[in-house]
């Protein structure tokens, strides 16, 4: 049960973002831009980097609903389940790999990020805009992670509403609600 | 040295967003409401939070300018914000601050720490639901603000008095005014250099 009297019937951030809609704003903003639009770095590379962050928190909701839209994104959800595993083994690019460890001492601290992890990001082509996007993403995970633990809202399991969730953040991002329904019997 | 070039004359989480304006956007929105908005809990508490969670994570810049800030919405009471960040426990400010800071140190670790007898305890000291909701946010939104300050390996000076200035300025004119002079300088030429 949730720690406050959030909104009833919705899963995981979409409850403490209808609490609060004043501060969802920019949240869902930066997500958009971070994940959604237009960058070097394809939407389904930038989901798994989130995916990854959040499945490292141990946070149910944004591991399964980022790991959902990068599921869409990429048409194959082991690539998902193996960066979850073991993004060493996974068919990625040796770039997303060097990111994806960046993106993993940030989880931790960003303080453990050292040139050596920068300059091999940068040696398999990573520009100074990906490393940037890498680190904030992984950072503002650190946050959503935290915000939707933190206030225990309700995380279901069902993969179905996570499917449709990723359908929804995949094609339309994250500026309006990927809930369409309110979610029974929790 | 940062890890990626930042423009030079802009210290800490400033280098980032001039670098990336677009992200700042909502990075500074987000601040703005969380620690200056509308709210029943003073600005001075606010960034004692924010000021608490930015040195459990030993990120330089935010424990200094947000010990600043907080500083200077408390009269200039450095001695109050140093008591907060070695042992709150101890400090004087409210038995509720100290409660919500308790669900602040939890939420700095793992969100998943917080329990419901730490919400209980702030509650019956007077917090209403929309104070924990913000300590939980203003905590898990400086997990997100002291990583991306480390991770870029920004340049975080050890000048107390650069801090106290800073401080001043921010209190007085909120973070979304403050940020135009790092972020609308400088769009054009990155946006230029960036290609």
């Amino acid at each position: 049960m949730p720690h406050i009297n959030l909104p009833e019937g919705l899963p995981g951030i979409s409850a403490g973002f209808a609490f609060r809609p004043e501060t969802a704003k920019p949240m869902r903003e930066l997500a958009h831009i971070l994940l959604h639009e237009p960058n070097s770095l394809l939407p389904g590379e930038r989901e798994l980097i989130a995916t990854y962050v959040s499945s490292r928190n141990c946070t149910t909701f944004c591991a399964l609903s980022h790991g959902a839209a990068a599921t869409n994104h990429l048409g194959d959800s082991s690539i998902v389940e193996q960066v979850k595993a073991n993004f060493f083994e996974a068919p990625i690019s040796p770039k997303l790999k060097a990111l994806l460890v960046i993106a993993g001492k940030v989880q931790q601290d960003g303080k453990l990020v050292t040139e050596a992890d920068v300059h091999a990001a940068r040696t398999q082509g990573a520009t100074d805009l990906e490393i940037h996007d890498t680190v904030l993403i992984a950072a503002a995970f650190s946050m959503y992670n935290r915000y939707v633990d933190g206030l225990a809202t309700v995380q279901p399991t069902d993969p179905a509403m996570y499917a449709q969730m990723g359908k929804h953040l995949a094609e339309n991002g994250y500026t309006t609600s990927s809930i369409r329904q309110p979610v029974g019997s929790l | 040295m940062p890890h990626i070039p930042l423009p030079s004359e802009h210290i800490g989480i400033r280098g980032a967003m001039a670098f990336r304006p677009e992200t700042a956007r909502p990075l500074n929105e987000l601040v703005e409401i969380l620690l200056t908005g509308p709210s029943t809990l003073s600005k001075g508490e606010r960034e004692l939070i924010a000021t608490y969670v930015s040195s459990r994570n030993c990120t330089h810049f935010c424990a200094s300018i947000h010990g600043a800030i907080a500083a200077a919405h408390l009269g200039g009471d450095e001695t109050l914000v140093k008591q907060v960040k070695t042992d709150f426990t101890q400090a004087n400010i409210s038995p509720k601050l100290k409660a919500l800071l308790t669900i602040a140190g939890r939420v700095q670790q793992d969100g998943k720490l917080v329990t419901t007898a730490d919400v209980n305890a702030a509650r019956n000291l007077g917090a209403t639901d929309l104070e924990i909701h913000d300590t939980v946010l203003i905590a898990a939104a400086f997990c997100m603000y002291n990583r991306y300050v480390d991770g870029l390996g920004t340049v975080q000076p050890d000048d107390e008095a650069l801090y106290r200035e800073r401080g001043r300025m921010v209190a007085r004119n909120g973070y979304v005014q403050t940020s135009k002079e790092y972020i609308g300088e400088t769009e054009k030429n990155l946006t230029i250099q960036r290609g």
